[in-house]
């Protein structure tokens, strides 16, 4: 007997359902099938070709019209199923009912709409059928300008689509990268890259908060207040599945519609299949496991036994040149281990997550080639242990051979700048190596790179290297840290030259072999990123040691010293009372005169810190630094106002110096001091800065140090007024910004280059200028009080949670 | 397993921790990428470091006063004799939960 099987939604699942009936058994069953779209099956994964214009409608469709009637399957599109009644066992149409014996909800899903203002205007799309992709396609004819919410798999497609019809285009995107549910940071970066290559803007950490319009949208408003203007906005945040027929029914749905590895739901004539399930708490998005779902339960229909599983799946982005690869479970979950291997010059990043001998989990960005092998490695849990070593090279490869240590030179294109003192590029360097200057020393003569202060060395041996191959012997040179193999003076000169503007670009340009660097790396990475591009790099405090992060120097025992500034050394009753009062208060157990001529509050618990900087603040102290590489003190003497041998106002330029210079971020830590006269009761001859009065004006040396060496400063220059000395101090420090490796106090940065290059680049009057202007550029963000700021955020200060009661249970 | 559920993700800076009083003693926190997170114990077996102030990198974090550096897989020290306890803890839609029942037995033992 002919069973009647009505089916309700015609997309990717149910079709594959079909196929396999008429396939097995075309009698078993007289299908009715109903689509609220008014058309048949097509391949929807293929609606982004369509919208790039690489393909058209026709070449997407699975069943046409005469499949159908082939097939013997009466069509109802264009009509909406608006009920099923159970205990008549009918299914309600728009235009009218039809019986059941067997029934299939295949409705798939719902774009999910972010319940903004403007939701509704004309305007808005979302991505899910051929009707939503004619609309964009139209819309972008018109030209103008898109902004896609969400930088998922559908945004970034509908994105890449709209920018290739020539629309201007920009991503807004709530979390830290783009397709973070299928990537990691660093193939987000590279994706972004690739994406913004094309003239698409990303907006990352961006939040809309409204669409704007009068009757059309005309922007797109994001939380921070920002306005995007938008002729088009499409809306692609997410799916949910399409399950309110299903819970009009009574059938029992949580996410999706609940059903069994048979894909039966609560009611045993009723079936459900494609993304419009829930199965043992998964939901699904992509169409390999529907595939499985529809053999499923074609078999189950038929009468054989089958069970549905829940298998690994891959991702793919189908935006011609984005070559992305992702499978398994890359992220969450204990007892594992990452393989990472990246070639700057390709443009590659390929990382392999282990847990036991297993490989569970593979991202890819650049060269997927092996994708697929990967992904089976995975699929079959295939024991690794044997080929750990050579992995991540793939199938092909099998005996082993490393990054190429060379490659992030490779990378650069000929106009880089190596030689920033010189002005000296990349392709000037390489042509006078293949012109025959084939050591060191022959290329400076011959192009005066790394002729100056030196600290471009390294880069030019490795462009010799580069260039001869093993002709060259290069010399070995200390890299940064395990995780990479180039010098400090060479990721700084790569950060400019390349122009590399946050961590993830580091990473990846300059072949790092770990995912986010090391204890060691990471701080040093973060201080070049932000002293070269203040405008665009936020600090990122978790790669700071916890006394910048704390703003606080941690004691042996856990607790926290608080160091209030004091301008020059001076202070007066109120803020004596204030620390003293602030010493009761917190039982701060040891109060102690430090010997940058200031006050310690030490012992103090982590959980007080944020309240002592509030009740200090009000009393006008702000956060003396005494933790950070960067401003420390300015030591003064009393100078003209009281001494009787006072030469200038020693006090006052000690001042104006540490309100100029307090809260930026230095190499290492740097300490001032100003002395009134030659008998230096302020000790500024062993200062990175110390200025001496003289009558004929100011004496400022630099370079010294008094810490674990000994060493006197080097006079810099001789100048008349208060006014150059303030220059010639802060042109001089923001020259020790620009060049030093992390960790060098000035001492130590200065016998490197020489004092008398220092002296060449200060003496031109244009680059002081310019030193004191980048340095001032800088300041305006970060010459704030962080112990003010810190202590709106108490809350951060506390632990989580006290489960201490719920343990001991 | 006695799941509970602690805070939002986003409680956790990323690439941060944040402590936890137990009845064993703090237990840090600590966040990884956007959705990883894991737990041990927030005491230093070198000289009682707080963790949760180390800097956390790939699956590590290295101790703030010494720089000894943990696996937070395993909770072995890399190249040291010395391993902090590990606890189990996962996240569910955007939200940290970690398993007091394994807190409360390791203090039973
Ligand atoms: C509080 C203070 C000692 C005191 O009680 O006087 C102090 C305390 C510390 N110093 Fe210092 N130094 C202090 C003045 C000095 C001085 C003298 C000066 O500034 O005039 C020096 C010699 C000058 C110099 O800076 O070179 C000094 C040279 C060092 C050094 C060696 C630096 C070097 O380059 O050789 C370190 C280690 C480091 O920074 O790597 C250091 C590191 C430290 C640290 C931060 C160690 C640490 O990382 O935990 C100490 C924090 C103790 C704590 O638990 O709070 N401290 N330290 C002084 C704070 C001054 C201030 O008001 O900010
Ligand atoms: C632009 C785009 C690109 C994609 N790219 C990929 C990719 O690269 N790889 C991948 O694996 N997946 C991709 N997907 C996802 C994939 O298309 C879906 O997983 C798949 O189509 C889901 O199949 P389904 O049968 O469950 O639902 P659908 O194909 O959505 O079919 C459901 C049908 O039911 C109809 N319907 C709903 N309610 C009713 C009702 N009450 N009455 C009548 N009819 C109803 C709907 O109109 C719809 O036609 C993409 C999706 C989109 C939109
Ligand atoms: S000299 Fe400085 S670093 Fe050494 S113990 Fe004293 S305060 Fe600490
Ligand atoms: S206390 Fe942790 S390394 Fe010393």
């Amino acid at each position: 007997m002919t069973l009647k099987l009505v089916i309700v939604g015609a997309g990717m699942a149910s079709g594959r359902v079909i196929e396999h009936l008429v396939e097995e058994n075309p009698d078993a069953f007289d299908v009715t099938l109903f689509n609220a779209e008014p058309r048949g099956n097509y391949n929807r994964i293929m609606l982004s070709p369509v919208l790039s214009g690489e393909k058209t409608y026709d070449e997407i469709v699975t069943h046409d019209e005469d499949w159908y009637a082939r097939h013997g399957v009466t069509c109802r599109f264009g009509e909406h199923v608006i009920g099923i009644d159970r205990d008549r066992r009918v299914v309600i149409g728009q235009k009218g009912e039809v019986s059941y014996d067997k029934l299939i909800i295949a409705t798939g899903s719902a774009p999910f709409i972010i319940p903004v203002q403007g939701k509704d205007l004309p305007g808005v799309i979302t991505y899910r059928d051929l009707d939503d992709t004619n609309a964009m396609i139209k819309a972008a004819q018109e030209g103008g300008k898109a902004v896609v919410i969400g930088g998922g798999l559908l945004g970034l497609e509908a994105a890449a689509g709209l920018a290739e019809r020539g629309m201007q285009v920009t991503v807004v995107h709530l979390m830290g990268h783009l397709m973070e549910r299928q990537l990691d940071e660093a193939a987000g970066y590279l994706l972004r890259r690739d994406l913004e290559k094309r003239g698409i803007t990303i907006r990352t950490q961006a939040s809309t908060k409204a669409i704007i319009g009068n009757g059309q949208t005309e922007a797109v408003l994001l939380e921070g207040g920002e306005t995007l203007p938008a002729d088009l906005v499409v809306m692609a945040v997410g799916i949910r599945p399409e399950t309110r027929l299903a819970s009009d029914t009574g059938l029992e749905v949580a996410r999706g519609i609940e059903v069994n590895a048979q894909m039966q739901t609560s009611d045993q004539d009723i079936y459900a299949v494609g993304e419009c399930v829930e199965f043992g708490g998964h939901l699904f998005g992509l169409v390999a496991p529907l595939y499985d779902q529809a053999k499923v339960l074609a078999q189950t229909l038929l009468g054989q036994p089958e069970a549905f599983v829940v298998k690994d799946i891959a991702t793919k982005l189908k935006v011609t040149g984005c070559d992305l690869f992702s499978a398994g479970d890359f992220a969450e979950g204990p007892g594992r281990e990452d393989i990472v291997f990246r070639d700057p010059s390709r443009g590659v990043y390929k990382r392999l997550v282990i847990e036991g001998d297993r490989l569970v989990g593979a991202v890819m960005y650049g060269d997927t080639a092996d994708g697929t092998w990967f992904f089976s490695l995975i699929k079959d849990g295939t024991k690794i242990e044997e080929m750990r070593e050579t992995l991540i090279f793939g199938p092909a490869f099998q005996e082993g051979a490393s990054a190429d240590p060379l490659s992030a030179v490779a990378a650069l294109p000929p106009e880089a700048e190596i030689c920033g003192c010189n002005g000296i590029c990349k392709g000037t360097i390489t042509n006078a190596i293949a012109s025959g200057a084939t050591d060191l020393g022959a290329v400076r003569a011959q192009t005066k790179a790394s002729a100056s202060c030196g600290t471009c060395t390294g880069l030019v041996e490795q462009l010799l290297q580069v260039t001869l191959g093993d002709d060259f012997q290069m010399p070995t040179a200390q890299p940064v840290c395990g995780c990479c193999d180039l010098t400090h003076e060479d990721v700084r000169r790569l950060i400019k030259a390349q122009e590399l503007k946050s961590q993830e670009a580091v990473w990846q340009e300059l072949g790092w072999k770990s995912r986010n660097g090391c204890h060691v790396c990471r701080p040093a990475v973060n201080f070049y990123l932000l002293a070269d591009w203040p405008l665009e790099y936020r600090d990122d405090p978790q790669s700071r040691f916890v006394n910048e992060r704390k703003h606080a120097n941690i004691q042996k025992d856990g607790t926290f010293s608080v160091v209030p500034r004091m301008w020059g050394g001076i202070t007066n009753a109120a803020e004596l009372r204030a620390i003293a009062d602030a010493a009761d208060k917190y039982n701060v157990p040891t109060v102690k005169v430090t010997g940058g001529q200031r006050i310690d509050l030490l012992g103090i618990k982590g959980e007080d810190l944020p309240h002592i900087w509030a009740d200090l603040n009000k009393a006008g102290l702000v956060s003396g630094h005494a933790y950070s590489k960067g401003l420390r003190t300015v030591k003064t003497c009393v100078g003209t106002d009281h001494c009787r041998f006072g030469t200038q106002d020693s006090t006052g330029l000690g001042i104006k110096l540490e309100q100029i210079l307090w809260g930026s971020w230095t190499p290492h830590k740097v300490k001032l001091a100003v002395s009134g006269c030659p008998r230096n009761c302020a000790e500024a001859t062993c200062k990175d800065v110390g200025i001496i009065c003289v009558d004929s004006g100011y004496q400022v040396g630099v370079a010294g140090a008094a810490g674990m060496d000994l060493k006197e400063t080097e006079r810099l220059v001789d100048v008349p007024t208060e006014a150059e000395a303030i220059e010639w101090t802060v042109a001089f420090i923001q020259l020790y910004r620009e060049n030093a490796k992390y960790l060098d106090r000035p001492y130590k940065w200065v016998a490197k280059v020489g004092l008398a290059w220092v002296k060449e680049r200060l003496i031109d009057p244009v680059e002081r200028a310019r030193l004191v202007d980048a340095f001032e550029l800088s300041q305006s963000f970060f010459r704030k009080d962080p112990w003010a700021e810190q202590a709106k955020q108490a809350e951060r200060f506390q632990p989580l949670a006290d489960l201490t009661l719920e343990a001991a249970e | 397993m006695s799941w509970i559920d602690i805070c939002a993700i986003d409680d956790i800076p990323l690439r941060g921790a944040r402590k936890l009083k137990t009845a064993l003693g703090c237990v840090a926190v600590f966040r990884t990428g956007e959705e990883e997170v894991f737990a041990a114990s927030d005491t230093c077996p070198h000289k009682g470091g707080p963790l949760s102030e180390g800097i956390v990198h790939g699956q590590s974090v290295t101790c703030p006063l010494h720089n000894w550096v943990f696996d937070l897989n395993s909770g072995h020290a890399q190249g040291e004799d010395g391993r902090i306890a590990t606890y189990p803890a996962r996240t569910e839609a955007g939200r940290v939960l970690i398993d007091v029942a394994r807190l409360a037995t390791r203090s039973a033992a």
